[in-house]
């Protein structure tokens, strides 16, 4: 017998022991037509790098549809930090349903006893952006910017701010 | 003001008692859209993550470990009390003497050659996983003085849903270190927190050759909207 739904801890500073996967940050492999890379740095609220953290990701194809099977296309990504805080992940822009495209985010480290919860959206996808409910229903406008990845040359940039000026938005869920 | 809790049941992000909160819990309130999350599926894993034999941590070295070796099992539901089968679990802990397998533990404890510490497998059709590892140690933390954690086992876990992925520890019946522990008492209630803690399993004990533990976990809601637990 269970009783009750079981609470969240952190996951320390040693994950990497079981939650490191070389190919977690692959959500497409390397030579995928459309592929690109997302990267960008996880800091905290004094703006200094958070090497311990790691990031996950969870997206809809191309065709607008979440993977129902194992194989072919994973729609998962998981990205350790480096020392700078850095993370990335090599994927395709999922396709809209209702709104705009996007990833849903989920951010784990050390000091988070329980993770966030966000998502990223694509700067260049303004048409699409100014009709998705998610955005719409956040009143802020610097916090609607901070799920925003910027195009880059080989792709796009997100970074993640946990705390202070320019924290990025997290959803409660 | 700080980041309000997702559900009465989960810690706060802001803990100042465990230190590595203090600049890393979000100062903002969290967006609430749960009415507009329509992701109600996860990802699913196979062979490309999990192999036959990653759910014993005793294996896959030249030798066995040291500690008292422990079967630990138990099944996975989600929150209306429905098993989930084939979902992700990944463990990972510190050898018998409280020491990780990671540069950036300086515990002067020694690393066991015949212990990594991480494990993976999936759920079964009823929603069961087991392991076989070794009891972890204590450790010291640093974060306050002579601070040292409860032994535990780290769980990742992937439910049917994204939003059921959970991350948390298993504690051990009884540790005497759960009053002075700050992870473990970020959890504000004392009934919640218990919820964490394995419980001595004789019938899962392995005769001459190792004790069992049992854990279950459960998920947030499963269905469409989440769950929010009424108060007990």
């Amino acid at each position: 017998m269970s009783g009750g739904r079981t609470p969240s801890q952190t996951v320390g500073p040693f994950f990497s022991i079981g939650m490191s996967w070389d190919a977690g940050p692959f959500v497409v492999p390397e030579g995928t037509d459309g592929a690109f890379w997302i990267r960008g740095a996880m800091s905290d609220g004094a703006g200094r790098p958070v090497p311990d953290g790691v990031v996950e990701i969870w997206q809809r194809g191309p065709d607008g549809r979440f993977p129902a099977i194992p194989g072919g296309f994973r729609g998962f990504g998981r990205s350790s930090t480096d020392e700078r805080g850095g993370f990335e992940f090599h994927t395709v822009k999922p396709g809209a349903v209702d709104g705009a495209p996007y990833l849903d985010v989920a951010v784990f480290a050390r000091g988070l006893l329980n993770h966030l919860f966000t998502r990223i959206y694509f700067a260049d996808e303004q048409a699409a952006n100014a009709s998705d409910p998610v955005l719409a229903a956040i009143g802020d406008e610097a916090a609607r910017r901070s799920l925003m990845a910027e195009p880059t040359r080989d792709g796009y940039r997100f970074d993640i701010r946990l705390q202070g000026e320019h924290e990025t938005a997290f959803f409660a869920i | 003001m700080t980041a309000e809790r997702p559900e009465a049941v989960d810690p706060p992000y802001d803990y100042p008692a465990y230190r590595s909160t203090v600049l890393r819990a979000p100062s903002r309130p969290l967006v609430p859209i749960s009415g507009a999350i329509d992701d109600l599926t996860g990802p699913m894993f196979g062979d490309d993550r999990v192999q036959g034999g990653d759910d014993d941590l005793t294996a896959g070295h030249a030798g066995e470990p040291q500690g008292q070796r422990i079967i630990v099992h138990g099944q996975l539901l989600d929150g209306d009390g429905r098993p989930v089968p084939g979902a992700l679990v990944e463990v990972w802990q510190a050898n018998a003497g409280g020491r990780y397998l990671h540069d950036n533990d300086r515990h002067p404890s020694p690393l066991d050659p015949n212990f990594t510490g991480a494990g993976r497998c999936l759920t079964d059709g009823e929603g069961r996983y087991r392991f076989t590892t070794i009891k972890p140690g204590s450790y010291p933390w640093g974060n306050h003085d002579n601070a040292w954690r409860p032994a535990h086992i780290h769980f990742s876990v992937f439910g049917r849903a994204f939003t059921q992925r959970l991350v948390t520890q298993m504690y051990f019946p009884d540790d005497p270190l759960f009053d002075h522990d700050p992870i473990f008492n970020s959890i504000p209630d004392e009934r919640v927190r218990q919820r964490l803690v394995s419980r001595f399993d004789l019938d899962a004990t392995v005769p001459e050759w190792a004790l069992g533990f049992s854990w279950d976990i459960v998920l947030r809601g499963g269905r469409a909207t989440p769950v929010e637990e009424p108060p007990t």
